[in-house]
């Protein structure tokens, strides 16, 4: 039987059913077994959810529109492992609501950027790029270091993040901006809780003014975290092949 | 047959066609275009200078970027879309649009109050950091009401059609309207975390994130900048060519294999990742067989010349036209190449990619539309011809050169930085800090902002001549070249 091709031609109904067909074959084989088969995600110790603080951060860091010039995600060629660490893991971003692999290096990879500066490093270098590093095409974000860091309600951010599977727990919401505080403050504050609730989270006055918590610290307690959960030494890469 | 249609224009009872709405969307294509081509250059120039990031948190780099992406993809060519598809709709189906005037305007301010919800966003750092998807969740809600409208308002003229088939460029408007529907619903998924907030989480995370994401992404460039200015080649090409669609068969055949193909093109952009090794693959076969339906329609495009090839010569709307064909058969090589892995391992996250979305967005999406311009304003305004042909040229050369400027330094920016990166000294040490080779880059900044900057300029002829041919004024000019009689059995 040859079947003519008039009849997509004249019937708006067939038309749309062709192309529904036609343009869902490839997403569907594409983006479902990334939910269901289990080694898409590495089994890995370490990773966990942003602490309160780390979150806040992150949303600066993608309100900034940092993604459009920095990746986070290495891939596993020698020169960027020599560059900027270990090849990122699939793992590494299972809490990121969304991801922040970035398309572009116009400044370098900040997937493993945590512990290589200190904070005071970062402080300088997001107020004036071109004081720490001169050739810099980075922009100035001062403003950051002037803005009080608004997380009043961030018990409702967690509560979202639980609702898109982030296992927070009611603890963790019902403290949250207690570890705000903690985390920030570092020092005399009782940051027990905080390390405990979430394991390596760094600890300070980061913006080097105690007498408030800014969005400069909660920035640069991201920062400071990235790519620190995994300990690589127990890492074994044929493990998990993707 | 489908050709006679576009070609012939009804010979029964006349029909009155709403175009008040179209001559809005002509003008909001103008204005976007202008805007958006503006910040391009702007952040262009920051790159170039970054002091012009002038320390103020509404104006860096960061937060103008998705400014200039929405303003050029969303804003010029989706009203550019928009405007055409409804214009060709009427007048391939010889009836008036579904749901009337009134229908039609809720579309056309509905679309512009999305852009400028999304727009001021942007400079507030209201985004969900979703590259081409950046607007939160409720402006999100609200393009999907009018994105529905225009589904409603397309398909339901193409029902009532007076013609017995559908014309080819409507299968690409509908499957452009039908797939964007389909990406931008599944890719902003999201939870509020107030209904009185902006802020929202997206439901995926991770690598299902950034496969939903360039799968989305991919597919904004496949059907969005693709699939729909397609629809405008094989409607505005034959009229502008009084000549018929090359070929019948070929349009099938491109139209089927190019939406099948496209959609499982987009892992491409996460060459090396830590996307499973399967999906990469996958993505990199697809993106190279996409290289066939992509010159299919190429060839169809430009052989619809055939026999009227000697008005490339006068006619400087075909010029356009016809051009951003071959800039598009030479972005959908480009983007293959791109694709495969081990050239991908190279360009990626590099300037070269800019540089080959800009030969499709300036030389394919932005000079197709300009040519759609051109051929809209007089039968719109009811003017015997365009106010002046010889400013039309001048458009033409000036971002023609501009594009050449900026896609040829962006080669070089891109492949000189992908093998900085990787190179190592005898003594088995990377050969650059990564601040040399961003220092490196500044030459090719300046030319590619040179670039960008001449085809604004060229935009802005475009305003002016556009206006004076609304305002009813035509200018006396010679035209730059005469058609050529040959002859025959003359004397040399």
């Amino acid at each position: 039987m040859r079947i003519s091709h008039a009849i997509f031609e004249k019937n708006v109904i067939v038309l749309i059913i062709g192309i529904l067909v036609t343009v869902s074959i490839g997403g569907l084989v594409q983006l479902v077994p990334l939910f269901t088969m289990e080694q898409t995600i590495e089994k890995v110790e370490g990773v966990r959810p942003y602490s309160p603080l780390e979150l806040m951060g992150r949303n600066i860091y993608i309100r900034e529109g940092c993604y459009l010039c920095h990746s986070q995600m290495i891939r596993p060629f020698r020169d960027e492992a020599e560059r900027f660490g270990h090849y990122s893991l699939a793992a590494e971003s299972m809490y990121d609501h969304p991801f922040q692999w970035g398309s572009k290096r116009t400044g370098p990879d900040l997937a493993r950027v945590g512990g290589k500066y200190s904070n005071e490093w970062h402080v300088a270098h997001l107020i004036d790029p071109r004081s720490v590093v001169p050739e810099s095409i980075m922009p100035p974000y001062a403003f950051l270091a002037h803005k009080d860091l608004p997380f009043d309600d961030i018990a409702d951010h967690l509560k979202a993040l639980r609702i898109t599977g982030v296992p927070y727990t009611d603890e963790e919401i019902a403290d949250a901006r207690k570890d705000v505080i903690a985390q920030a403050t570092g020092g005399d504050a009782d940051t027990s809780g905080v390390a405990q609730r979430y394991p390596k989270a760094v600890m300070g006055d980061f913006d080097g003014d105690p007498t408030r918590i800014t969005e400069m610290d909660a920035l640069v307690a991201y920062l400071q975290m990235l790519g620190t959960l995994v300990d690589f030494k127990d890492y074994r890469p044929a493990a998990d092949y993707r | 047959m489908s050709a006679a249609i576009a070609a012939a224009p009804s010979l029964r009872t006349p029909v009155r066609y709403e175009e008040a709405v179209i001559k809005k969307f002509t003008v909001a294509t103008v204005f976007w275009g202008v805007t958006g081509f503006l910040v391009g250059v702007v952040i262009a120039w920051q790159l170039a200078f970054p002091a012009l990031n002038l320390g103020l948190e509404w104006t860096t780099f960061g937060r103008l970027r998705p400014l200039h992406t929405s303003a050029v993809i969303f804003a010029f060519g989706g009203n550019a879309l928009l405007g055409t598809s409804l214009y060709v709709v009427q007048r391939t189906c010889r009836t008036h649009l579904f749901g009337g005037p009134a229908f039609a305007n809720f579309i056309f301010w509905g679309y512009q109050l999305f852009i400028v919800m999304a727009a001021s966003g942007y400079v507030l750092g209201i985004t969900q950091s979703k590259e081409y998807a950046e607007p939160e969740w409720y402006v999100d809600i609200w393009l999907t009401i009018v994105w529905v409208c225009y589904l409603i308002c397309f398909a339901g003229t193409l029902i009532r059609r007076q013609e017995p088939h559908i014309y080819v460029a409507n299968w690409f408007y509908l499957a452009f309207i039908l797939t964007i529907a389909m990406l931008h619903i599944v890719n902003n998924l999201a939870v509020p975390v107030s209904f009185t907030g902006t802020k929202s989480y997206i439901y995926w995370s991770g690598v299902q994130d950034a496969m939903t994401q360039w799968w989305y992404g991919h597919n904004a460039v496949g059907f969005f900048l693709t699939a729909g200015f397609l629809g405008i080649m094989y409607y505005f090409i034959p009229k502008q060519a009084n000549r018929p669609v090359y070929s019948y068969r070929l349009s099938i055949v491109h139209f089927w294999t190019l939406i099948f193909l496209y959609i499982w093109a987009g892992p491409h952009h996460l060459h090396y990742t830590a996307l499973p090794d399967w999906a990469q693959t996958l993505g990199m076969i697809f993106s190279i067989m996409l290289w066939m339906p992509s010159w299919g329609g190429m060839i169809n495009g430009i052989m619809t010349l055939s026999g009227a090839w000697d008005k490339l010569r006068t006619d400087p709307i075909l010029r356009f036209l016809v051009v951003s064909v071959a800039f598009y058969g030479m972005s959908t090589f480009e983007g293959p190449m791109m694709a495969i892995k081990a050239v991908n391992s190279l360009s990626h996250y590099t300037d070269w990619t800019i540089g080959h979305v800009h030969s499709g967005a300036l030389g394919w999406v932005a000079f197709v539309s300009f040519g759609a311009i051109y051929f809209l304003v007089p039968k719109l305004w009811n003017r015997e011809r365009l106010y002046s042909l010889r400013l039309v040229t001048y458009h033409f050369w000036i971002a023609t050169i501009g594009i050449v400027l900026y896609i040829t330094a962006m080669w070089i920016s891109g492949i000189m930085q992908g093998l900085m990166w990787r190179a190592y000294d005898t003594l088995g040490f990377l050969q650059y800090s990564f601040i040399e080779t961003v220092e490196a880059m500044h030459p090719y900044y300046v030319i590619r902002a040179t670039g960008g900057t001449m085809f604004l300029l060229g935009s802005l002829i475009m305003v002016y001549n556009v206006w004076k041919t609304i305002r009813g004024d035509l200018r006396h000019e010679a035209a730059f070249a005469q058609p050529v009689r040959i002859v025959t059995g003359a004397a040399e």
